[in-house]
């Protein structure tokens, strides 16, 4: 067993990875010679992995923090590699949000815990999980360390892209990009994790699009399988300016309705704890002098919200991207798999009601609106807009 | 606004005079209430400047309630030896700490002499016995209800007060038109009043207000939205200025738009009666009637194209575009044209 076990079908980048890993670090041994400078050049002290979202990018992160870790390169089961799975190794840093961005704070926190030798291991690692979630301003914090780093620092950043990034951060990483799985090894992936028949693996793997975090939502949660049936109907429902308004409603509900499945719980959690360790009986009022911590903790909570929430409407919007793809296809004859193959005849129908242009300006009606909804527009204007082009170009 | 909502859960009427703010008098405790800081700043101003007339002696200190140092009123109000008069202002009742609460009650008990206690509580919860024991009758006090003039005839008399107590007549056209011009805060409307009581000495008309405070109305977005909804391009655009210039901002606007022509768009072809339709869409009744009136010249696509123009006007407020009045000016040209040009 090692860390790079349960990575599905990126084996090009693992590749990379494990040359870098087992490279001496600085200090180990004494100056390259000879072809040990072709090796030693296989590690560097920044790093970048891109790749489509759910295509296993953090999780290759700390696969390879725990191989930089671990004294025998990730074998999976020693303390330290244990450590970075339960990220309290303490060579290790960690930076990722569950709100829209990262804040200026963390990153200079980070920053100023990169300056330390590291203390058990070979390096010090730090790990930021979402890089592209970083205004200017925070990003060109980085700029220095990245272009200096201490000695036996090592940067890993993540992003769904490299154009995500300042051109001059790009500048300073090498980057990894990772190939967005088959749909065949995500079904195993699922198959190895959880106890569903083939058949749901596959389904849930084709209709995540390979993305594999999503994909194990769908096999795992029944209800999550029923929100994303009932977005596609209500697409290949549509028929008037009506439709589609009450349509965006009946989305922006299923979107809400989806972020709140993640996040209701764990609000409540936290609230409790917080309550606990500020020492508030249950149920009893909270004083005064204590109600400025809950209520950071509730601003902390609305923050995660907005992103829970632009999550859900994201996934939304893919789903019908999934759609209209499908719709494409048949309409091009291009052939090949449909996404949606349960809804083969609806796809057929709806295709033989439209043209190929009219598909693509649905399809770029709704790449307008992701982007619209990250511009901070209101959600429900942006899907509002969307679907009446989705209803008049097919009518 | 704390009286009103304290009103059902009180068993008995306040047993102590309720004034409203230019009846102020002096009393041994007089609690200022309601949330019009500016008419309880200004009952406490006169009270303070009739009892100094009455005895220009008189010490007046100011106490801050949420920041209350045990002790602070008994040491305030206890006898000196020259025996002045005293008033002893009191601020942020709303907000007061344990402490103030004990001390209070401890001193409405027998109140000192020669000692006016103004009590200022800006609404809440917060002190509610305090509060009951003063309207109970301790201590001898009267209540002041300074509540939000929200009517408009409300403000109309207000204003027509202002005048009178300066002794000066005023058209009641000059009145509405400066209750139009600063509808939205009191201290605005005031001050302009005394601007134009200490600049002339005339009658005050409707000409005199134009010329000093001319054009100016204060409109919020959902006017802006009726009018071009109706197709009136022309009065949408002139109260889209109006409103920009008195201080409204670019992003509500676009979503009274988009909440107009949501309900609009939700209604388009629905067929029933509307408590019916109502129901159906979480709307209120007249919600819908409202609706289906504005709906009169709309057509499906002119209803769509309109909202493709918001989401896009949406984007132009927040950042993507330049100029984001000129953004809402495109927008309002095409939904007074209800979507079809």
């Amino acid at each position: 067993m090692t860390v790079w076990d349960d990575l599905a079908g990126q084996s090009d980048a693992i590749a990379v990875f494990r040359a870098a890993a087992t490279v001496p670090s600085a200090g180990e041994s004494a100056e390259p010679r000879g072809d040990e400078a072709s090796v030693r050049s296989s590690m560097t002290h920044s790093w970048l992995i891109t790749g489509p979202p759910g295509s296993g990018r953090s999780n290759l992160a700390y696969a390879f923090a725990a191989a930089l870790l671990c004294p025998d390169a990730g074998c999976g089961v020693c303390p330290h590699c244990q450590q970075v799975a339960a990220r309290t190794h303490p060579d290790l840093a960690a930076l990722a949000t569950d709100r829209v961005i990262i804040t200026i704070d963390e990153v200079r926190r980070l920053v100023t815990s990169a300056q330390f030798s590291p203390s058990v291991g070979r390096y010090r690692v730090m790990v930021v999980e979402d890089a592209d979630r970083m205004t200017e301003r925070t990003s060109n914090l980085l700029l220095k360390v990245l272009e200096e780093p201490p000695p036996r620092t090592v940067w890993i950043l993540c992003a769904p892209s490299a154009a995500d990034l300042l051109p001059t951060i790009r500048s300073r990483v090498r980057t990894v990009r990772l190939r967005v799985p088959d749909v065949a090894d995500v079904a195993e992936l699922i198959l190895r994790r959880v106890d569903v028949d083939e058949q749901t693996a596959l389904r849930s793997a084709r209709e995540a699009q390979s993305h594999i975090g999503m994909a194990l939502r769908l096999a795992t949660n029944p209800e999550a399988r029923d929100r994303r049936a009932e977005t596609l109907r209500i697409a290949l429902d549509l028929r008037s300016v009506s439709d589609a308004v009450i349509g965006a409603a009946r989305l922006l509900q299923i979107a809400g309705d989806d972020a709140k499945a993640i996040t209701a719980e764990r609000d409540a959690e936290e609230r409790e704890h917080t309550l606990r360790s500020l020492g508030v009986e249950p149920g009893a009022a909270v004083p005064m002098a204590l109600r400025s911590h809950i209520r950071q903790l509730e601003e902390d909570q609305k923050r995660r919200a907005t992103r829970s929430l632009r999550d859900g409407i994201d996934r939304i919007l893919v789903d019908l991207l999934s759609l209209y793809r499908d719709v494409m296809k048949v309409q091009l004859g291009s052939g090949g798999d449909l996404v949606n193959t349960e809804l083969d005849s609806d796809v057929r129908s709806a295709a033989s009601a439209s043209t190929p242009s009219a598909t693509l300006a649905t399809m770029d009606a709704i790449a307008l609106a992701r982007a619209r909804i990250g511009a901070n527009v209101a959600p429900a204007l942006a899907l509002e807009s969307m679907l009446v082009t989705a209803v008049q170009k097919e009518g | 606004m704390a009286v009103r909502k304290a009103a059902p859960s009180r068993a008995k009427a306040p047993a102590i005079a309720q004034l409203s703010w230019n009846q102020i008098r002096p009393a041994p405790v007089v609690l200022v209430s309601g949330t019009e800081g500016f008419l309880a700043d200004r009952a406490i101003r006169y009270l303070r400047d009739f009892l100094k007339e009455e005895d220009p002696s008189l010490e007046v200190s100011d106490v801050q309630a949420d920041d209350y140092a045990p002790g602070e009123l008994l040491t305030l109000a206890s006898p000196s030896l020259f025996d002045e008069a005293r008033m002893i202002r009191v601020a942020n009742v709303e907000k007061c700490t344990d402490e103030f609460i004990i001390e209070a009650l401890h001193y409405l008990e027998q109140p000192a002499d020669r000692t006016c206690l103004i009590l200022r509580h800006g609404g809440g919860v917060r002190g509610k016995k305090l509060l009951d024991a003063i309207r109970g009758g301790l201590g001898g006090g009267v209540e002041v209800v300074c509540a939000e003039l929200k009517k408009e005839s409300d403000k109309v008399a207000f204003v027509q007060a202002e005048f009178a107590t300066a002794g000066r007549r005023v058209a009641p056209g000059a009145v509405r038109a400066l209750v139009a011009a600063f509808s939205d805060d009191m201290a605005e409307l005031a001050s302009s009043c005394q601007q134009l009581i200490s600049d002339g000495a005339g009658d005050v008309t409707e000409q005199l207000v134009n010329k000093y405070y001319g054009g100016r109305v204060e409109t919020n977005a959902f006017t802006v939205a009726d009018a071009a909804i109706a197709g009136r391009y022309a009065e949408a655009l002139i109260s889209l200025r109006q409103a920009l210039a008195s201080g409204a901002d670019p992003v509500p606007m676009v979503a009274a738009f988009a909440m107009k022509l949501r309900t609009m768009a939700k209604l388009q072809g629905a067929r029933g009666g509307s408590a019916q339709l109502a129901a159906k869409f979480s709307l209120a009744p007249w919600q819908v009637d409202r609706a289906r009136r504005d709906l009169q010249g709309w057509s499906d696509q002119g209803l769509g194209r309109c909202i493709q123009m918001l989401a896009e006007t949406d984007a132009g407020v927040k950042g993507a575009g330049r100029d984001p009045v000129y953004a809402l000016e495109r927008m309002i040209g095409l939904v007074s044209a209800r979507g079809e040009r």
